[in-house]
């Protein structure tokens, strides 16, 4: 099949087409994991930890085991696994300790909810309360107790993490560019500032949910709300040392994920309940209340920036400390603190650069993924500093950032140069300044402020982010033609919202030359039929599986042109093809259709020839390597997705009240596959980024309960909580390696709304914050000049 | 307790467990899982239906409380096989991703336009504001309601600026 067949035809992507999913999701008829029910099924409740920390004296499960209709009991006692991501520091039940208010410590696996809910509370456990650690800063302290006395012995990834035994440090990341002193020698003025955020909930729609079945012979099923299927296999056969093809995962509709549901998290224990239980399969979700302290959050994350700016405004030179509270294990947060440094600096050009990145050991629930994978926390604190520094500095801000923007020719922190195909950050920042009038009030904002007494004030904050992921991640798709032409497209990358689905069914039928509605995109993942993909991660999705898919749409018709061929006596370059038929390019009426060839053709004297048309498309992220270790020097960036933000906001400098009038946001995605679910993706970051932004945070007590574990008490925003106008605004530098040019936007939106906010709200009140979320009481406490009071961790005086 | 309520346009005879929610009992007994659980507490929206012809959340609503009452689920919003007016703008407007919130959410639009057919967006925000959406960002819903109550202009359609 020659190219020049393939690019002749109007294309399908970037047309605005439905929701593949909508109509099972409208009518209620898609299944998602808390809506599957088995034969035999048991219900599992968990025994959890009231204290911080605690030494575990003593458990009592006889009377929760005689209690009628229990068929399992567990502790930590008799389960010797350990999990985890990248630090094996992880027991499936806490042993000897507990590390965080919420922990499982033990669990029932029972005939009824009801029944299991009495057996849990039937469970004594006789606790030793310890004094917690709470702040990551006091946990860096000499004097701090260990969270993990045992750091020393867990296994843990050698390539890409550096723990500290006899610290409460799991992994520290370093970047190292230029000459830092020579670099702030230059400077004029140096700017230093610390910026804080505290941890927060995903708060996905579903909570996580699993049920699993471990039958005789180690044959184990899981069905689970889980993102990423392989990667729960692999680390669940890691867990338990079984072949991989003992275990099968399957993962119908996904509630919203966010992040948080990648990993592995309630599978093993599920699967230790259900071995003792005799194989009967078990079920798990978590109540609301559990999602926040059973279940991981969002790290908190202490940021100290120091700047060097020359008298032309130029940044010589930036030192960058990041202090990431992973809570009580390391899962993610090592990896979140990784991604973050090596882009510690944001899209700008930075000669001069040093980063020390550390991961933190505390006695709070741990840190995960979270959409963002910590550029929301971190670019929090730099694109205020950037803000700060132009004040101090006497420049505009905007000018400031262009001034400094990355541009073709300059090189990242990890020494990786930019060039024109990387994407277009100035485009993407003067596309947010130009949608809120920036830089000055328009005369309805003039009238507007006469009338209201509030004041107007503009931001702007720009944002980037590639893929957190592997140097080597691969993926695969497989296209399967049915005996009538349409096709199915086998992929195990989760549909958990994002609209994939969509965008690859409409990328499958760009390439075949097929309506969508020949296209089939099958709904549920399952391991033992699905071809490998690493995660549903890292907004890597779109440019690795386009291109898969791209791919196998190639060898499928590859096979079909091959087959045709022979039935039509030509040879493969004299065919090309419409949405039904392959034929002869000079006589089209000579032809054979897909249907015909879709299992193998048969001659009308009953012969057969050809088979099943099965295209297979792998790709393999190109060029990466790994950091160094002591430089971080290397070539990590599958894509750099650009943006801006742009934010009006009105301000009662009186009271500290404020609303948000505009957002408006801008991305560099290569090229648009689909304007709608495009438009949905990024609508949707940039509310949870003004929930970030403005209200949502894990508050605890002194002694480290967690305070607010409720949608009332943490809050998401509402409808009524919108700003008065969205706007979005794509911008489109073709990737050259991504599929028709593309690049990921799933985490973008979120990332630097907080900043864009603040920067406004400064603007309108001179408020100098530095503490995310920015609530009524801190802009006032910020506009008179009062130290923010940090209630993430509430002093109360410790027992 | 036994009850008799009718869902969907069918009667169901049943013993209910007494603390059980209206959530439960439709989840559990009578397996019309198209209602989703998001709290149990109120606060999410998640599993809004129509309880004689009012949307209320059934997790706050005892099983019990349906005893001889009508209840219409999302799984009776598509008559025959078509997807309703509400349903249909939905689609349209890309308001569903994950999904989990779009059955109380078509419930909640059911009950703000069967007392206000043309809402502002004012009004639509307050109809749905105890209907919590992780994914979408509301903006998308609000249109699909601007839509279905044929108020979409062009200076109110959605739509994606490219630069
Ligand atoms: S499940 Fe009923 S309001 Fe959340
Ligand atoms: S679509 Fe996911 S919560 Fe609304």
């Amino acid at each position: 099949m020659s190219d020049t067949t393939v690019s002749s035809v109007a294309t399908r992507v970037g047309d605005n087409v439905q929701r593949v999913d909508d109509t099972a999701k409208l009518t209620g008829g898609a299944m998602y994991a808390s809506d599957l029910v088995f034969a035999g099924m048991l219900h599992a409740q968990v025994k959890k930890s009231p204290h911080a920390r605690a030494k575990i004296v003593a458990i009592n499960t006889s009377k929760a085991e005689n209690l009628p209709g229990v068929h399992a009991v567990l502790t930590g006692k008799e389960l010797d696994y350990r999990i985890g991501l990248y630090v094996a520091d992880k027991d499936i039940l806490a042993k000897d300790a507990v590390r965080h208010f919420g922990e499982a410590v033990a669990a029932v696996a029972a005939e009824s909810l009801d029944i299991a809910s009495r057996a849990v509370d039937l469970i004594d456990v006789e606790y030793e309360v310890l004094p917690p650690v709470l702040s990551q800063m006091d946990a860096l302290d000499e004097s701090s107790p260990l969270v993990h006395p045992d750091l020393g012995s867990y296994d843990y990834v050698k390539a890409s993490f550096s723990p500290q035994p006899g610290t409460n440090i799991p992994n520290i990341t370093k970047i190292r560019k230029g000459d830092i002193d020579a670099g702030f020698a230059e400077a004029k003025w140096i700017v230093k500032r610390e910026y804080t955020n505290p941890s927060v909930q995903h708060v996905p729609l579903e909570t996580h949910v699993a049920i699993v079945e471990w039958k005789a012979g180690d044959e184990v099923t899981i069905w689970s709300s889980a993102q990423s299927p392989f990667t729960l296999r692999d680390l669940f056969c890691r867990a338990f040392k079984l072949p991989h093809n003992k275990v099968r995962v399957v993962i119908p509709h996904v509630g919203g994920a966010f992040g948080g549901k990648a990993g592995i998290h309630l599978e093993p224990l599920l699967a230790c309940l259900s071995r003792k239980a005799g194989g009967r399969p078990v079920k798990f979700q978590a109540t609301r209340e559990e999602e926040f302290s059973l279940l991981p959050c969002r790290s908190a994350l202490t940021y100290r920036i120091k700047t060097g700016v020359d008298a032309d405004g130029r940044i010589t030179a930036q030192k960058l400390l990041m202090y990431w509270d992973s809570g009580a294990y390391a899962d993610y947060a090592v990896n979140v603190t990784r991604a973050s440094a090596y882009s510690a600096g944001g899209p700008y050009d930075i000669p001069n650069a040093w980063v020390d990145a550390y991961t933190i050991y505390t006695n709070k629930p741990w840190g995960t993924a979270y959409r963002g994978f910590g550029h929301v926390e971190f670019f929090w604190g730099l694109e205020r500093h950037m803000e700060l520094v132009a004040q101090v500095i006497g420049m505009d801000p905007l000018e400031f950032r262009k001034k400094n923007l990355l541009k073709p020719g300059s090189t990242t922190l990890t020494g990786e140069k930019i060039n024109e195909h990387t994407g277009d950050p100035l485009k993407c920042l003067e596309a947010a300044a130009k949608a809120i009038n920036y830089g000055r009030l328009t005369p309805e904002e003039e009238e507007r402020q006469a009338r209201t007494g509030r004041r107007i004030g503009k931001g702007i904050a720009t944002l980037h982010k590639a893929p957190a992921m592997p140097s080597f991640t691969t993926t695969a798709a497989v296209i399967k033609m049915n005996s009538d032409g349409s096709v199915v497209v086998n992929i195990a990358l989760t549909e958990i919202g994002q609209g994939t689905a969509t965008v690859v069914a409409q990328m499958a039928a760009d390439r075949l030359r097929f309506p969508v509605s020949l296209v089939k995109v099958a709904v549920e993942r399952d391991t033992d039929k699905d071809p490998f993909d690493w995660q549903t991660v890292a907004s890597k999705g779109l440019l690795l599986t386009g291109n898969a898919v791209i791919a196998a749409c190639d060898d499928l018709l590859r096979q079909a042109y091959s087959d045709a061929a022979q039935v039509l006596r030509a040879q493969t370059a004299d065919l090309d093809h419409d949405a039904e038929r392959i034929f002869i390019k000079q006589r089209p009426e000579e032809s054979v259709t897909f249907a015909a060839l879709s299992i193998g053709y048969v001659y009308p004297n009953g012969n057969g020839i050809g088979g099943p048309l099965i295209g297979l498309g792998r790709y393999t992220a190109q060029g990466l390597t790994s950091l160094d270790k002591e430089t971080g020097q290397g070539l990590p960036a599958l894509d750099w997705t650009y943006g801006a933000h742009g934010v009006i906001a009105e301000v009662d400098p009186e009271t500290g009240e404020y609303k948000v009038i505009k957002i408006a946001s801008a991305f560099d995605v290569g090229k648009v596959i689909n304007p709608g679910t495009m438009r949905g993706q990024c609508i949707g970051g940039m509310i949870q980024g003004l929930g970030t932004a403005q209200c949502e945070s894990y508050i605890y007590d002194g002694h480290g309960h967690l305070l607010n574990p409720s949608l009332t008490d943490n809050k998401i925003l509402t409808s009524k909580d919108l700003p008065e106008e969205i706007e979005c605004i794509a911008v489109e530098t073709p990737q050259l390696d991504g599929p028709f040019g593309a690049r990921g936007v799933g985490e973008h939106p979120m990332i630097s709304v907080a900043p864009a906010l603040a920067n406004a709200i400064h603007d309108a009140t001179g408020a100098e914050l530095t503490h995310m979320p920015v609530r009524f009481e801190d802009v006032w406490r910020a506009i008179h000049n009062e130290q923010p009071i940090d209630t993430w961790v509430t002093k109360a005086p410790a027992v | 307790m036994w009850m008799s309520v009718e869902v969907n346009g069918h009667i169901y005879e049943r013993e209910v467990t007494e603390h059980w929610t209206l959530l439960r009992f439709l989840r559990e007994d009578l397996e019309l899982t198209g209602t989703k659980d998001g709290c149990s507490a109120g606060e999410c929206g998640a599993c809004t239906v129509m309880l004689n012809g009012e949307a209320v959340n059934a997790c706050m609503v005892l099983a019990a409380e349906a005893d001889g009452a009508t209840v219409e689920t999302i799984e009776a919003e598509a008559a025959k096989g078509e997807l309703s007016e509400i349903q249909a703008a939905f689609a349209r407007n890309y308001a569903v991703q994950c999904g989990y919130c779009t059955a109380g959410m078509v419930m909640s639009v059911r009950e703000l336009l069967r007392h206000n057919p043309k809402p502002t967006v004012a009004e639509i925000k307050e109809g749905i504001e105890g209907n919590l959406c992780r994914c979408t960002g509301y903006q998308q819903i609000i249109e699909a309601v601007l839509d279905v109550s044929g108020q979409i202009t062009n200076e109110t359609r959605g739509g994606l600026k490219y630069v």
